[in-house]
């Protein structure tokens, strides 16, 4: 037993060290150019590698040099990660953030040392700070058009995301927006809304098939918020075999989710392009640490509609609605390979 | 507190006790009837629809497959925390291995549901030997893979893989998941029969050994309700309609549902008739007792990890089957789901009592609560009160009868 305890710290401290030592390694690479620093808040989370890369690809074609941090989920991390950074000699800082609230002092830190900030795709409600990201009211609005093209009447069931939240209500709103005069005018029946606790595919299954259950499988268009749950939706509906004929929204451009858009069980998918997003963060980090004023920031317009409704200089990217008839977008982009795309697909013309 | 036999032997016999059936289960079954009751006058007469109750069942699957091995662990004084995560990772290998490259290999599905098995057992096995042969409490061991195959599952696949294998599709009870109205009443006879000859030969074994039996009348109620049970669940599989089929086909019972029932009819029986089973109550009872008798505490304990592994693994492929796809947060929280069934359904969370029976009853008034709140229309945000009331007076009820019952 001993000997198994010694053996077992060993190893761990072995892990240990060797994970402080790539931390090294990796900072020791900030040398020539510019520096621009990013905080991530959890870069475990497979999305952000493409987001990295394509920060990465705009800073080297500014010259400008990538350092990053890494907070794992922890607000109190990161706070010192943006001192690190800033330590580090970032001219500029991406900064993705944990908490928007809890991550003020950092923020104060950059001013104080007049780093300027791009609040990456998280708000932070600073005004010192540029924000970047997509338009997430308009990712709703792009599902309530691209509904209304396949079906402008009808029983509507609204599949929410997560209670807790925010961009769940926003998704929602751009829906609500865009259907509203279809639903005052009675062309639109609102059937039923439910929240999806942590925007879990399996809990919207279950929401779908007791909402089913209570409509008697009077549907038409199920909205919604996200391509999880949407899959969610379809399983529920594909067993009262209607899948396919009931239009059904989402978004995140899962690759499940576009091979459904294919298969004609989804209506559509919004995509954002979160390359488009780092090449933007890159391009626009490089400017200001030049120098160039927030209002100076070309297309930069006021955003206001944060919770505490603090006026921020921002860009906000417009994202793509993709349906049957776009799906050539995500392939030309790389985003998805044909066998994924057209599993099981044969009368589409962009899969022969 | 302790409790001093005061009364002397009771001669005369309440109902309850003439019928000799647990009072933990007639509770269980008393709560399910009440709740039942009160969403179908709540829902308009939606809730005990065929359809409803159909789906209610699927619904019911998952959970009630896992619940039973949860409480094995529980009984033998251990815990899983990990079992939600386990499903999770399980899920994605099965998807994985099954999918179509670029996304997967490729592979036959049977190959991935014994690739699926295999990786939930050896983790069973892994957490199972490290609690029983180094000893470390199993809160701690399941704790840490809770986030290891959380994160395992991540690394696995970071999107949701879909769509899985149409045959595969089968065991999660959506298009053509059903075995049909004659296959579920060849279930529902067959099932018949082992309860009149279980009852038949447990009766006959007590008399030849001189143990008290149940009055007649007793035995034939209990026999009557649980065949009247039996057939009204047989009726209600196959009053659901197959949809779009016309003439309205049966559907029968669902295939996940005829896993759930395999499985806990299973384990009851294990938990009764073998030594294993019976290992697992002594062992919760009294470990060093246990010990002291010859049985091999350690290697059964791990046997039951490993037996909880095999166990997610086929919720798992229920799962994943049923949503015709894994996600990287399949099974989240699922863990604490499980463990309130199996406390709702009467297992003592010190360990040394539990029934599989109670569990699956648990199982199920969870399940129904989850459905019968969202046919009413109860907001999501909301839903978790009821559920966490109902838990909390289940824990107070076993809790205080626990004592009437020593007092």
């Amino acid at each position: 037993m001993k000997k198994w305890q010694i053996g077992a710290i060993g190893l761990l401290s072995a892990s240990l060290l060797s994970g402080s030592f790539m931390a090294l390694n990796s900072s020791a690479g900030a040398q020539g150019g510019m520096v621009v620093g990013v905080s991530w808040s959890n870069f475990q989370e497979e999305r952000w590698k493409t987001d990295e890369a394509a920060i990465k690809t705009a800073l080297a074609a500014a010259g400008a040099t990538y350092v990053s941090t890494d907070a794992q989920s922890s607000s109190e991390k990161q706070i010192n990660d943006v001192n690190t950074l800033i330590t580090k000699g970032a001219k500029a800082i991406i900064l993705l953030a944990q908490d928007k609230d809890a991550i003020g002092p950092a923020i104060e830190a950059a001013k104080a040392a007049k780093i300027p900030i791009v609040a990456y795709d998280r708000l932070v409600e600073n005004p010192y700070a540029y924000y970047l990201t997509f338009d997430n009211v308009e990712v709703g609005r792009i599902m309530g058009r691209e509904i209304l093209k396949v079906k402008s009447k009808g029983q509507f069931v609204f599949i929410k995301g997560d209670p807790g939240d925010a961009n769940a209500e926003f998704v929602y709103g751009g829906q609500r927006e865009v259907l509203e005069k279809n639903i005052k005018s009675g062309r639109i029946v609102v059937a039923a809304i439910q929240a999806t606790e942590g925007w879990k595919p399996e809990n919207a299954q279950r929401n779908m098939e007791q909402i089913l259950t209570k409509l008697n499988n009077k549907v038409d268009v199920v909205m919604s918020s996200n391509d999880g749950m949407a899959g969610g939706a379809i399983a529920a509906l594909a067993a009262v075999k209607l899948a396919g004929k009931v239009a059904v929204s989402g978004q995140d451009g899962d690759l499940g989710a576009l091979n459904r858009v294919a298969l004609g069980t989804q209506t559509v998918s919004v995509w954002k392009d979160s390359r488009a997003l780092g090449k933007a963060a890159g391009e626009i980090a490089v400017e200001l640490a030049k120098g160039t004023a927030l209002t100076a920031i070309k297309g930069t317009k006021v955003f206001k509609d944060g919770p505490k409704k603090v006026a921020m200089n921002s860009t906000l990217l417009a994202p793509i609605g993709i349906t049957k008839k776009n799906l050539n977008l995500v392939l030309d982009a790389g985003w998805i390979k044909k066998e994924v795309l057209c599993a099981g697909v044969t009368k589409l013309a962009i899969c022969k | 507190m302790q409790n001093i036999q005061k009364n002397p032997p009771v001669v005369r016999r309440s109902f309850l006790q003439n019928l000799g059936m647990d009072t933990q289960l007639l509770t269980m079954l008393g709560a399910i009837v009440v709740v039942w009751i009160g969403f179908q006058i709540l829902s308009q007469g939606l809730f005990l629809s065929p359809r409803n109750l159909w789906f209610l069942s699927v619904q019911s699957a998952v959970v009630g497959i896992m619940v039973g091995g949860m409480v094995l662990i529980i009984v033998a004084r251990q815990i899983d925390l990990a079992a939600g995560s386990i499903l999770g990772i399980t899920a994605m290998v099965m998807a994985v291995v099954q999918a179509p490259a670029p996304n997967g290999l490729g592979w036959h599905w049977i190959i991935a549901l014994i690739a699926g098995i295999l990786t939930a057992a050896l983790i069973g096995a892994i957490n199972g030997s490290i609690t029983a042969f180094v000893g470390v409490p199993a809160f701690v061991v399941t704790l840490a893979g809770m986030m290891i195959f959380r994160n395992g599952t991540f690394v696995l696949s970071s999107v949701t893989i879909t769509p899985l294998n149409e045959t595969f599709q089968i065991l999660g009870g959506g298009n053509n998941g059903s075995i049909g109205p004659i296959w579920t009443w060849v279930f529902g006879v067959a099932v018949i029969a082992l309860i009149l000859w279980q009852t038949l030969t447990g009766r006959m074994r007590r008399q030849k050994n001189g143990f008290a039996v149940r009055p007649m009348w007793a035995e034939a109620l209990i026999t009557a309700v649980t065949v009247a049970i039996v057939v009204g669940f047989v009726l209600v599989m196959n009053a659901y309609p197959v949809p779009g089929s016309e003439p309205p086909v049966g559907s029968g019972m669902p295939v996940p549902v005829l896993i759930a029932l395999a499985v806990l009819g299973f384990l009851n029986w294990m938990t009764r008739n073998t030594r294993f089973g019976r290992y697992i109550y002594a062992i919760g009872g009294n470990p060093e007792a246990a010990l002291l008798a010859g049985i091999n505490v350690k290697r059964t304990i791990l046997y039951i990890f490993m037996l909880m592994g095999f166990l997610t693994a086929i919720a798992a492929a229920v799962q994943a089957a049923r949503l015709n796809g894994a996600t990287p947060t399949v099974g989240r929280d699922l863990e604490l789901t499980v463990i309130a069934g199996a406390v709702i359904g009467g297992t003592v969370l010190s360990g040394g009592a539990g029934t599989i029976l109670g569990a699956g009853l648990g199982a199920l008034l969870i399940s129904s609560l989850e459905n019968g709140l969202g046919l009413v229309g109860v907001a999501t945000e909301q839903q978790k009160i009821y559920i966490g009331l109902v838990l909390l007076l289940a824990v107070i009820w076993n809790t205080v009868s626990a004592r009437w019952r020593k007092a």
